[in-house]
């Protein structure tokens, strides 16, 4: 475990000892909070508009209007952030040849991974704990409820760790962290965008494309619903994720 | 200490080494000598476990290398040819990283990092970032590094390329006060490398092993031969065969435009050679003595002397 840790805090240092984390973080947090700002604004407009009909006013549920779209969008800034964060995590050590060093140290392959993947995690964590001042903001203004908030960021939180897991396989993929980043971006794409073509499927390939995409699983959890079956499929890709990694480099010492 | 016993790499249809052999002791420094592409990388990286070998064996300090990985890894310091250092970390930093990684107990982590500093001579650039010092610092950290956890074998990948002459001789001193409790590999394609701060050396071209042993036994087998080097007016490769088959002789290589020719010490046979020819009627251009030394043994492994 201590060599899990050494190299996590090796990788922390080196994203908060160059600008790439401070500029991710205050990239996201200026869009998120021009996103939480709009629907703010607009959820204020709607409010003013039925205030006359008192049923419709009942209708009215921050949690649904604001939140559940704003997690959306966070989770859009997410899938163009998060290639740009994990692409160095092996690339660089094989462009600069530091993964003799690594490879060459009594530590595992699995602790190395651990290790770096612990460490994106760990930024993924600040970012989103940052917009946890929107949730503040609001509680002061409003009475929105916690629960399906907190189910939100959770969605939030193990999607953006399963486009780590994605991130770091390709990262340790190709030396050039360009091409790590664009994969990337590809793969999560695709799988985002996989339960469109479900539309159109039939049979049991509906259930597979749906099930397979990241956009349903997310969905049900920024509507506050905390279902087993969206977390087994965000472990589960994750494991899948570091396995492969595994697999990558474990092979290219055979070749 | 360290033993190569039929060692074979290949790399796809490439084979990088070939039936290799040979054993170093403790407390030994040992030269890997070779042209570049001659396998002393590929060796280095199969001893140290970052590579697996395709066939023979390896073992460090009775460890089989790829039995016991991680035990040989604790035992072993490399500086692979292109050193592993993180531009963005302080000298100490980095240190302080390598070893942890390489299972130094917190406790005696400072400690380890000053040694380190401290036989590398880094205290004036300890708190520098490692982009911004010169090359010959960055491979003084390298040693440091692979010096951290106090191995009991060093192997070191050409640590003396791309540094100006003064600092070539500082790492020299610097790998030479580290023999003794270290066993040391460390390859190289120059040869005084070896003359001035080796026990031992293993010749390698193409894979293959050309010549090992200690210096005083290669000497002293070089000694025993005695050759002149001789051209000839119409030279051809083909009289070859001629000189092989003259009494007393023991060897003929081509080298340039020209044949060495080769006997035991104590038979002088130039006489016998010039008659030869002279009866031939093939014209004597040139004829010298050959010098028998490490060079010259260096020398015809790298220029591609046939082997017997």
């Amino acid at each position: 475990m201590s060599n899990v840790w050494a190299v996590c805090k090796k990788e922390i240092k080196s994203y908060f000892t160059s600008p790439i984390a401070y500029v991710a973080i205050a990239v996201f947090l200026v869009l998120a909070g021009f996103f939480f700002q709009s629907l703010i604004w607009w959820f204020n407009t709607q409010s003013m508009q039925m205030a006359q009909n008192p049923y419709y006013l009942q209708q009215m549920n921050i949690n649904q209007m604001v939140f559940s779209p704003l997690f959306h969008n966070f989770s859009i800034i997410l899938l163009l952030m998060i290639p740009l964060l994990t692409m160095r995590l092996f690339s660089e050590e094989m462009k600069i040849k530091t993964d003799e060093l690594l490879y060459t140290s009594p530590i595992s392959i699995n602790q190395i991974i651990l290790g770096k993947y612990l460490a994106s995690l760990f930024v993924l964590l600040v970012m989103l704990l940052l917009t946890g001042l929107f949730t503040f903001l609001t509680f002061i203004y409003g009475n929105p409820e916690l629960k399906p908030i907190l189910v939100g960021y959770l969605g939030l939180f193990l999607m953006g760790a399963a486009f780590m897991a994605v991130g770091i396989f390709f990262s340790s993929v190709t030396e050039n962290q360009i091409v790590a980043a664009v994969l990337t971006f590809g793969a999560l794409l695709l799988f985002w965008v996989l339960n469109w073509a479900s539309y159109s499927a039939g049979g049991i390939w509906k259930g597979v494309l749906n099930y397979v995409s990241f956009f349903q699983h997310f969905d049900d959890m920024t509507k506050g619903i905390l279902d087993t079956t969206d977390l087994v499929y965000y472990i589960s890709f994750i494991f899948l994720g570091l396995f492969l990694t595994h697999s990558v480099i474990q092979s290219r010492r055979w070749r | 200490m360290i033993e190569v016993e039929n060692l074979f790499k290949k790399y796809g249809d490439l084979m990088a080494v070939k039936d290799l052999s040979f054993s170093v002791e403790r407390g030994h420094i040992w030269g890997l000598l070779g042209p570049n592409a001659a396998g002393k990388t590929t060796t280095m990286r199969i001893l140290t476990g970052y590579l697996p070998a395709t066939d023979g064996k390896a073992r460090v300090a009775g460890l089989d290398v790829f039995e016991k990985t991680d035990e040989v890894k604790k035992i072993i310091g490399y500086l692979p040819e292109n050193v592993p250092l993180y531009p963005e970390m302080t000298v100490q930093s980095f240190l302080h990283f390598v070893a942890e990684i390489k299972q130094i107990p917190s406790t005696k982590r400072n400690e380890a990092v000053e040694k380190a500093i401290a036989a590398g001579s880094l205290s004036s650039v300890r708190g520098r970032l490692i982009k911004n010092i010169s090359r010959g610092f960055r491979q003084r950290v390298g040693i440091a590094q692979a010096l951290i956890h106090d191995p009991q074998v060093l192997i070191l990948d050409e640590p003396t390329i791309g540094l100006d002459p003064a600092q070539i001789i500082e790492i020299r001193q610097l790998i030479k006060s580290l023999k003794g409790e270290h066993t040391i590999i460390l390859s190289t394609h120059i040869l005084a490398e070896v003359t001035q701060t080796c026990d031992g050396l293993v010749i390698i071209n193409e894979g293959k092993l050309m010549a090992s042993g200690s210096l005083k036994e290669l000497s002293a087998s070089l000694q025993e031969k005695e050759g002149v080097f001789i051209r000839l007016r119409e030279g051809g490769q083909d009289k070859i065969e001629h000189f092989q088959n003259l009494p007393g002789v023991d060897r003929v290589t081509i080298r340039d435009d020209g044949f060495r020719i080769e006997w035991t010490r104590g038979r002088d046979i130039r006489d016998d050679i010039t008659r030869y020819i002279v009866e031939k009627n093939w014209g004597l251009a040139e004829m010298r003595p050959l010098a028998m030394d490490i060079e010259e043994l260096y020398l015809r492994v790298i220029t591609g002397g046939t082997e017997q």
